[in-house]
């Protein structure tokens, strides 16, 4: 159980919440890609044991998508940032 | 020494002090023709039949922690084989049948209680659903017939049929040859076993490398120095993708938490397993007496063996409408595994671009059921360096050309 907290409406329970997984994932051209790369984009994850950078939705309140970067082991939430914004770099 | 009724009377008046050790607890040798990472089930279930069905005893069993801590020791030991698509209805229905006959092979009683499982359905969809899996099962070979909520009730006299709750039981399909058995007992069994054959289980010795070389696999860094193997087999569960990544390798996978509890110790009130994906909720009784209750993932990556207590709450709402007489009862434990699960809830048991580097992961919500028969494939996998009939499909290559194996609907909830 975590508090997350929302840029929008500030700390509330994760429950209030969705998590959308991995972010920063780069949609190749369906036009272009292989099979290969496809399969990449769909299915191939990081899912690292430590700093991950993830989307979230507010889904029972502002009903707004952001990011947040956190530590699977510990689930410390290192950043928040838009969810037009890059990774920030010194969170890993 | 065998576990023998003649042994254990020559035992008795010793005091029962000279029974051997079950297993070694070796020093790790410089090479080994195999080398398995993580000894829970599905490991040590690998390196058993690697040895029993194809010869190779010269494994290594690597485990950063101690045997059978994992995931093994944390589920809700249900064993079924009532999959919706062929591919896994024959793996799960080999590995039921494997375990139909495993305190034998073994030597150990692994306290396999076929039981039945009965699955619950809560609305017209629930019930037509589990008319198109019991045909798919029966033309399968697989036991899974309809039962109305009287005969339910018969069966579980504890359940509540009433119409007037949330989520009223319309019916339901039981596997009569499904059940459980003894989780601990299992891992236990396959270690004594395999390491009779000769298998080293290396306990406290994390993999913290995979040496590769021109595409192919040398060996391992570990916490107990470097292991040379051209064969690695890694089982390592919530793990996958950190080992995998140690080969220069991504998955389709992703690791949350898992919750399962255990409430206080009662007589005996429920001798079958029932589960229903529609509330999230499944019970089934120890012998202890506990009963013994799975709840959810949490909805986001996680390699905390802790898991957030709302699922906890959602898990026992259902339950306590579901089986009134246990909502005075107290839970004495609950504890969570990091689960690794892939797009289509179906495992992978494959070989990988990296020559000698086998993979067995994915296992998702639903893994000691198929206990004994991921080892047997795996074992064939690794040993003929081709994966058997059975897990052909379970290829990492499903993933790109396309030939998924949806079975959400089989371990949504039934674990």
């Amino acid at each position: 159980m975590m508090l997350i907290p929302c840029p929008w409406c500030g700390d509330r329970l994760d429950a209030e919440f969705t998590c959308g997984g991995e972010a920063h994932i780069v949609r190749p051209d369906p036009a272009t890609a292989s099979d290969a790369e496809w399969a990449d984009y769909l299915f191939m994850r990081k899912n690292p044991k430590g700093v991950h950078h993830e989307r979230w939705f507010h889904a029972h309140g502002c009903r707004r998508w952001f990011h947040i970067t956190r530590d699977t082991v510990n689930h410390r939430i290192l950043a928040v940032y838009a969810i037009t914004d890059s990774a920030p770099e010194a969170a890993g | 020494m065998k576990y023998s009724l003649w042994n254990l009377l020559r035992q008795a008046p010793r005091g029962h002090r000279d029974w051997p050790q079950a297993w070694r607890n070796p020093e790790p040798k410089e090479s080994y023709d195999v080398i398995i990472i993580g000894a829970g089930g599905h490991g040590l279930a690998t390196a058993y039949y690697l040895a029993k069905e194809h010869g190779i005893t010269r494994t290594a069993v690597l485990e950063k922690g101690w045997l059978g801590g994992g995931n093994t020791g944390r589920n809700t030991t249900i064993v079924r084989s009532n999959y919706l698509w062929d591919e896994s209805a024959h793996l799960y229905e080999h590995s039921l049948r494997l375990f139909e006959t495993l305190s034998q092979d073994l030597n150990f009683n692994v306290m396999f209680s076929p039981r039945g499982v009965i699955n619950l359905a809560h609305n017209e969809h629930d019930l037509k659903e589990l008319r198109r899996r019991g045909h798919a099962c029966r033309l399968n070979g697989i036991d899974y017939e309809m039962v109305t909520p009287r005969e339910i009730k018969e069966i579980a006299p504890i359940i509540n049929i009433s119409r007037s709750i949330r989520y009223p039981v319309l019916g339901g399909a039981m596997q009569r040859r499904a059940g459980n058995a003894r989780h601990d007992a299992v891992a236990w069994g396959l270690a004594r076993r395999a390491d009779e054959f000769g298998v080293d289980i290396i306990q406290n010795c994390e993999v913290t490398g995979i040496d590769v070389r021109d595409g192919r696999v040398t060996g391992v860094q570990t916490t107990r120095g470097a292991i040379r193997a051209n064969r690695i087999g890694a089982v390592p569960a919530g793990h996958a993708s950190v080992v995998a990544s140690m080969a220069g390798l991504r998955l389709p996978v992703e690791s949350h938490t898992l919750q399962a509890m255990v409430t206080e110790p009662v007589k005996p009130v429920i001798d079958t397993v029932i589960m229903s994906n529609t509330v999230h909720v499944y019970i089934s009784q120890s012998d202890k007496g506990e009963l013994v209750l799975g709840a959810g993932i949490d909805g986001y990556n996680s390699y905390s063996q802790k898991g957030g207590i709302n699922v906890i709450e959602h898990q026992l709402e259902g339950l306590c409408e579901l089986y009134p007489i246990v909502s005075r009862l107290k839970i004495m434990r609950a504890w969570g595994g990091i689960v690794d699960i892939a797009p289509d809830a179906s495992p992978i048991i494959s070989k990988t671009p990296v020559e000698g580097f086998y993979i067995n992961c994915g296992w998702g919500t639903g893994g000691f059921k198929a206990t004994p028969g991921s080892g047997w494939v795996f074992a064939h996998t690794i040993a003929q360096d081709r994966p058997h009939r059975l897990n052909e499909a379970f290829s990492l290559g499903r993933f790109e050309s396309g030939l998924l194996i949806d079975e959400h609907g089989a371990a949504a909830v039934a674990h």
